[in-house]
């Protein structure tokens, strides 16, 4: 009954194209962004924005990345934990190395270096298809979780193998009193490390994801996402309409390994504060997978739906089995009954809508324009 | 796109015959085989630019390989294909189509995730100059962007499919999936359209308008048509020549009125007697 795009006539393409053509859904989506900036910090909830918040927004943006891969491009990966690393340790090294660079310069950068190695491991898709393509970009996982185990440099020689991310400020070193960038010495506020804020770590993730998001929603709205779902729903087809189906794929591998890498820098520097490889490990690359198929193939939305399936259900059924079962039930009992209402719930979705809950929602603003009537 | 000048369309009504003096495409002793099948052998003809080009044969002839190898998917065992006088035989079926060659498929070849709109303005990406960042930062990409939906909705028009713009193909019925197909392949702004049997599956309505769409972009634009037809009706009555295959080998080759006399292609057809 509100929501409906009655009486809103385009008269120009462009207008016809816009990101949101419905009011609406820009007011919606404004009010969101509003919320997510400034409810989060003033309720200076360290649980809700740490763990809960970031952790969602970083396996969103994750996600996001192979969503773009497996999703619009249709390449199957099993790669992305590999690829996350490289940001990892890639981002630990720059602001290791060269503490002068700014911290969200260093994500591009170990975005740049994902990319890199994800073009590298992406050459197979040009002959391998589907599954068996899965499986070989599980030489990704592999091969660089090794690399990163036993070449200690990576690491900086840390007997553990563990990257601590370092204090670390948002412009970088030569902002500080008496630097270059001195100007700048007054908002150049911790970003990382033991005694950075959670609400500085929130908002740089935020603001982080949501530019990611928005560039990975033009692209996708735009020839190259009209030249990855060709490739996707019928690569013979593509190529005779003159789609290169290498470079296509390869960019797809690319900017997808991008935004891992850039998932892994995050991690490390803003929601865990250090890493392993173990956090990258093939299970890292399955839950992402799960992310994408549960909140829906093929959505920049259903990446963090997904996102925040796999994220905060435990929790909240964690917080709902200890309200309610207290007492009644064992700890053991209460644990397996989470997990059988977590598993139950992800069949119930594939069931329902094996197209993810991305489509649900989109199922219900459909039924939401015609509401109250039928028709 | 220029608007026809409806005086054009009488001429079809009376006798058709066009006078053409280039070659755009020569096909000249073409061999394909498949292990031991040989599908095409020695395969040979000429496509003057801007008529209508029909292949015919019954099943099995070699028709479709022979598009395919126009198209770049099969590579001839021997022969040569000569576009507009350059040798182009060993060309990808991208860079065939980036040389101004649009084909659609004897079953649907259409993106079914994509819209209707989005499905033809993929057509458009040979003709983008844009790359990923421009568009990943959106305002350097709209003016491309924008002039292409101009031209697609020009092709949306001159087809009738205005209302299912918006609609994902994968739920249009199969008479508006050729037609959105054909809207993909004229996107492209080809200088030649192979039509694999764009009429098959279709009733008499849709036959019809899909002939007359057939006419309307040779007419208007000037388009080569090369196609591939079962109905004898509609080619025998479109088609500029005609070149007739059966079992892979050239049987005939001429104007229609020539061929449909011709005593191979009735036993072709017909059988022996």
């Amino acid at each position: 009954m509100f929501y409906r795009e009655v009486g809103q006539y385009k008269s120009s393409y462009r207008a016809d194209q816009a990101i949101f053509p419905i009011t609406n859904d820009r007011i919606g989506v404004m009010l969101i962004l509003i919320v997510a900036f400034v409810v989060p910090p003033l309720s200076g909830n360290q649980y809700i924005m740490g763990p809960i918040l970031t952790q969602l927004l970083v396996f969103g943006l994750a996600a996001l990345g192979l969503n773009l891969l497996t999703g619009y491009a249709g390449q199957v990966s099993l790669g992305s934990g590999g690829f996350m690393a490289v940001g990892a340790f890639g981002c630990y090294n720059l602001v290791l190395r060269l503490p002068e660079i700014p911290i969200f310069i260093d994500f591009i950068l170990a975005g740049l270096m994902a990319a890199a190695v994800g073009i590298l491991f992406g050459i197979p898709s040009l002959r391998i298809k589907g599954f068996y393509l899965a499986v070989a970009t599980l030489a990704s996982q592999f091969f660089l979780l090794w690399i990163f185990d036993h070449v200690g440099w990576f690491t900086n020689y840390d007997p553990a193998g563990v990257a601590s991310a370092p204090t670390t400020t948002l412009f970088g070193s030569l902002a500080e009193e008496g630097g270059v960038l001195g100007f700048l010495a007054p908002i150049n506020v911790l970003v990382s490390g033991p005694n950075a804020t959670p609400e500085a770590k929130y908002i740089l993730t935020l603001s982080v994801v949501v530019v990611l998001a928005l560039l990975a929603k033009n692209l996708v709205r735009g020839m190259t996402g009209r030249a990855w779902m060709a490739i996707r729903d019928f690569d013979i087809a593509a190529e005779i309409i003159g789609i290169r189906p290498l470079r296509t794929k390869l960019l797809a591998f690319a900017i997808s390994s991008f935004y891992c890498g850039v998932a892994g820098a995050l991690y490390v520097f803003t929601y865990v504060g250090n890493a392993d490889t173990e956090a990258f490990d093939l299970i890292r690359s399955f839950t992402i997978l799960f992310m994408i198929i549960i909140g829906g193939l093929g959505s920049i939305m259903g990446s963090f739906l997904g996102a925040a399936f796999i994220v905060l259900l435990p929790p909240f059924l964690n917080i709902l089995a200890s309200h309610f079962g207290e007492g009644t039930l064992s700890g053991a009992t209460l644990a397996n009954l989470e997990l059988i209402i977590f598993g139950g719930s992800i069949v119930f979705i594939l069931a329902v809508e094996p197209q993810g809950i991305a489509r649900m929602w989109q199922i219900a603003k459909e039924k939401l324009r015609q509401w109250p009537f039928p028709y | 796109m220029d608007t026809a000048t409806t005086t054009d369309v009488q001429t079809y009504e009376t006798e058709r015959v066009r006078e053409f003096t280039n070659f755009i495409l020569e096909v000249e002793g073409i061999f394909v085989s498949f292990g031991g099948v040989k599908a095409l052998q020695d395969v040979s003809f000429t496509v003057y630019e801007g008529e209508i080009f029909s292949i015919i044969g019954p099943n099995g002839a070699g028709k479709t390989s022979m598009l395919n190898v126009i198209s770049g998917f099969y590579k001839a065992n021997a022969g040569r294909i000569t576009y507009q006088g350059n040798d182009r035989t060993k060309a990808s079926p991208e860079q065939v189509a980036r040389m101004g060659f649009a084909r659609t498929f004897q079953n649907i070849a259409l993106f079914k995730g994509m819209s209707t709109l989005d499905n033809i303005m993929t057509g458009r990406i040979v003709r983008v100059k844009n790359n990923f960042l421009k568009e990943a930062f959106y305002f350097p990409a709209q003016p491309q962007e924008d002039a292409q939906r101009e031209y697609v909705e020009q092709i949306i028009d001159f087809l009738e499919i205005q209302s299912i713009r918006k609609t994902p193909v994968g739920k249009l019925p199969y008479g508006l999936q050729k037609r959105v197909e054909l809207g993909r392949a004229l996107a492209m702004e080809p200088k030649i359209l192979l039509l694999d049997e764009p009429m098959a599956g279709m009733n008499l309505e849709e036959k019809e308008d899909m002939a007359r769409f057939v006419l309307d972009v040779n007419d208007e634009f000037g388009t080569t048509v090369v196609l591939i037809e079962h109905d004898m009706g509609v080619v025998m009555d479109i088609s500029d020549h005609v070149v007739v295959l059966d079992h892979g080998e050239r049987i005939a080759h001429g104007v229609p009125d020539d061929v449909r006399t011709n005593k191979d292609v009735i036993r072709a057809y017909l059988g022996e007697h």
